[in-house]
């Protein structure tokens, strides 16, 4: 689905990134764990387009993301606060996405209504814009703005930051029932060893830009994980 | 203690980010500034010498009369444009400071404004000539500036209490200009009654203590509320009103564009920056009677005409559409992340513009007053700034890369990254074209041969709207990423 190849990234003269070869299958769940300046978000950036690589491509679908952008309709995402508009309310917000996303409203309403648990009674009918929302439940509006209009690929940075502990054991469960959907590719990063372990069956571990592990998750990995950041 | 406030604050102005930009931008600030001032004092003795010689009045007497409409002009430039001291405070308030003296360095911050400190310069070689030319008492003319300063500073700090009202402004100006249209039309002269006041504070030093009393009762109370309010729920905190969801569902005539053309007209009312350019634009309207009056001698020439009417029916289209698409700068990643159609995208915008457009042309024809001469320039104008300044307008704002903060509208006059060489160039056919082309029309032939001109070269700039869309999407292709990287550059 998703192939990353001779990617690297330097900003004057510092590499960020330097990644050989990456493949991440369809239908798979990969998790993205490193401390700060690890490279996440720069990787999440580059595989959006957002940034430019100072050498290599990626691929999404097949198509290189940086020639073209049909890969645009199948792939959503929420990396930080400027994926949302912040005078929007979290409806009109909603609507705004699913319209670009070729979905009416009752399809979004659909969608909304299936994770009422999820928001919480926080989000929906607040009379409040987005930008008056506290950092929490502005991340539960870009979490499942991403998942409007059914996208193949869903790349989530950090999605369990700033979440209660209800809320991030509700999103587990989300994201465990997309990856379960063999149409459904998942990214995401995080600093929480145990939720990744727990809703990723592959995690790569970056270090200073560079893959350090690749491990398909079991029982162990999560020893395994803490054993290679205590050093 | 104070030391600390001040390194602090000669960090954030020379690390700022508009600032560090470059050299060149230091210096046409500072180009600027003098600028500024040379016309204040200049303007100090000119009104001196003007009043004296050419009205044959005593200039103290006239200036008195107007100094209401001055302090209330004053009051309006400054609730509109200074900022307000509480920036930076945040980080400040867990440390082993006494909140008053935050407060009290914060006001001493006012107290050097440029708001405050400009004013000098137009009275100060004022008074200098009361006193060496027309002979008025040393003593008296300082009481009179004493006075003023008061006034000045009053002004400052009721502009810190009324600051945290919303809207104030419109109430304000709009009884203004109902005096001054009383005025005007010589119904009721309110000058009549303040200006012995002005001239008492020349005559008597118990009148200079009226404005005094006041300066000192602002101060404590701005004080005091500014003290109270250093909480983070209180004076701190951004302000959020109960607002409700609109649907906007009657754009959706509009097709595929309505879903932004519903996004944009939200931007406008909802956000600070963006409703002070619609003010900005309404006040573009009156730009023109500087022109069509006869006000202003070098404007009197024919060719002027058009380039008043560009400015009255393209106040909105110049002012916001420079800026597309910073407006979008926040979300700017979101969008560049989803399967946006950039023609779609630019053709909200320029709807958005065209209607605006059309409505000043409405508006405008108040002008039919100074006769149909002069609304045929407007009307030309508006075709011309529909068909080739919106297109022009765009293509400019392209090149533009400065972050917008839709939240604040205290820097609306502040962005001098807007000014780099590509966009001056493109406002060579903005304003420069039209008047050109009404030039050659008009003394090769008649003034309506340069009408039919200049509307001849708006029609045909239609022609050329798919070409400058595709034009446009393609800077944007190109700048994407510099695009992105600048607007994550917050001040």
């Amino acid at each position: 689905m998703i192939a990353v190849h001779n990617l690297t990234k330097t900003y004057t003269g510092n590499t960020v990134l330097n990644i050989e070869h990456l493949e991440i299958h369809k239908g798979n769940s990969f998790g993205l764990v490193g401390n700060n300046g690890a490279g996440k978000t720069t990787l999440f950036s580059a595989l959006l387009d957002l940034i430019q690589p100072t050498t290599g491509h990626i691929e999404n679908k097949g198509i290189k993301v940086n020639l073209s952008e049909d890969w645009k309709a199948a792939t959503s995402a929420f990396i930080d606060e400027t994926f949302l508009i912040g005078y929007l309310t979290a409806e009109e917000y909603f609507y705004f996405i699913g319209e670009l996303r070729g979905q009416n409203k009752a399809d979004v309403d659909g969608l909304l209504a299936e994770f009422s648990d999820f928001f919480h009674d926080e989000i929906l009918g607040q009379k409040k814009y987005l930008r008056d929302l506290s950092k929490g439940n502005q991340k539960k509006v870009g979490i499942i703005a991403a998942l409007i209009g059914k996208p193949e690929v869903i790349i989530l940075d950090e999605p369990f930051a700033n979440l209660d502990p209800t809320t991030q054991i509700r999103l587990k469960k989300i994201i465990k029932e997309l990856a379960a959907d063999p149409e459904v590719t998942v990214l995401v990063s995080s600093h929480d060893l145990m939720h990744v372990t727990e809703v990723c069956e592959r995690i790569v571990v970056l270090d200073k830009g560079e893959v350090v592990k690749d491990l398909a998750t079991s029982q162990e990995t999560l020893k395994e994980l803490e054993e290679h950041f205590n050093k | 203690m104070f030391k600390h406030f001040i390194t602090l604050q000669w960090k954030s102005f020379w690390r700022s980010a508009s600032l560090s930009s470059g050299l060149f931008m230091k210096l046409f600030m500072g180009f600027w500034a003098v600028w500024l001032i040379i016309m204040m004092a200049t303007g100090g003795a000119g009104a001196f010498f003007f009043i004296k010689k050419e009205l044959c009045l005593d200039p103290l007497q006239v200036v008195n009369k107007f100094l209401i409409y001055w302090a209330i002009a004053d009051l309006i430039f400054r609730y509109a444009l200074q900022k307000m001291p509480i920036i930076n405070i945040k980080p400040l308030l867990l440390l082993p400071f006494k909140k008053k003296k935050i407060v009290s360095f914060a006001f001493g911050k006012t107290a050097l404004s440029f708001f405050n400190i400009i004013h000098a310069f137009f009275f100060i070689p004022f008074s200098i000539l009361l006193v060496a030319k027309d002979n008025h008492p040393i003593s008296n003319v300082i009481l009179w500036n004493i006075g003023l300063i008061a006034i000045i500073y009053a002004s400052n700090f009721l502009n810190i209490l009324l600051n945290k009202k919303d809207n104030l402004i419109f109430l304000v100006g709009g009884i203004v200009a109902i005096f001054i249209g009383l005025q005007y039309f010589g119904y009721f002269d309110i000058t009549v009654y303040t200006a012995p006041f002005f001239q008492g504070l020349y005559d008597s030093w118990f009148i200079v203590l009226i404005p005094v009393v006041a300066l000192v009762i602002l101060l404590v109370l701005s004080f005091r509320s500014f003290v109270s309010d250093l909480y983070l729920d209180a004076g701190l905190a951004s302000k959020s009103k109960d607002i409700k969801t609109e649907n906007l569902d009657w754009l959706n005539r509009f097709g595929k564009t309505a879903t932004f053309l519903k996004n944009d007209i939200k931007l406008i009312k909802r956000n600070k920056r963006a409703k002070s350019t619609v003010l900005v634009s309404f006040l573009f309207l009156f730009y023109g009677l500087l022109f069509f009056t006869g006000a202003v001698e070098v404007y009197d020439g024919p060719v002027w005409r058009i380039f008043a009417a560009i400015f009255v029916t393209g106040g909105f289209l110049l002012s916001f559409g420079q800026f597309v698409p910073s407006w979008d700068s926040s979300y700017y990643p979101l969008m560049m992340s989803q399967n946006i159609k950039y023609k779609e995208y630019l053709s909200s915008k320029w709807w958005l513009m065209v209607i605006a457009t059309l409505i000043s042309t409405v508006l405008a024809s108040g002008y039919l007053y100074f006769g149909w001469d002069v609304y045929l320039a407007i009307i030309v104008a508006s075709i011309y700034n529909i068909g080739v300044n919106s297109h022009v307008v765009l293509w400019a704002g392209a090149y533009v890369k400065t972050p917008i903060d839709l939240t604040s509208n205290k820097k609306a006059f502040g962005d001098k990254q807007a000014f780099n060489t590509k966009t001056l160039l493109l406002s060579l056919p903005k304003m420069a074209l039209p008047m050109i082309l009404y030039a050659i029309g008009h003394y090769a032939y008649s003034p309506y041969a340069g009408y039919a001109l200049v509307t001849v070269a708006g029609i045909t700039g239609f022609a050329f709207k798919d070409a400058v869309f595709n034009k446009i999407e393609k800077i944007y292709r190109t700048e994407k990423y510099k695009t992105i990287a600048a607007y994550k550059q917050k001040n």
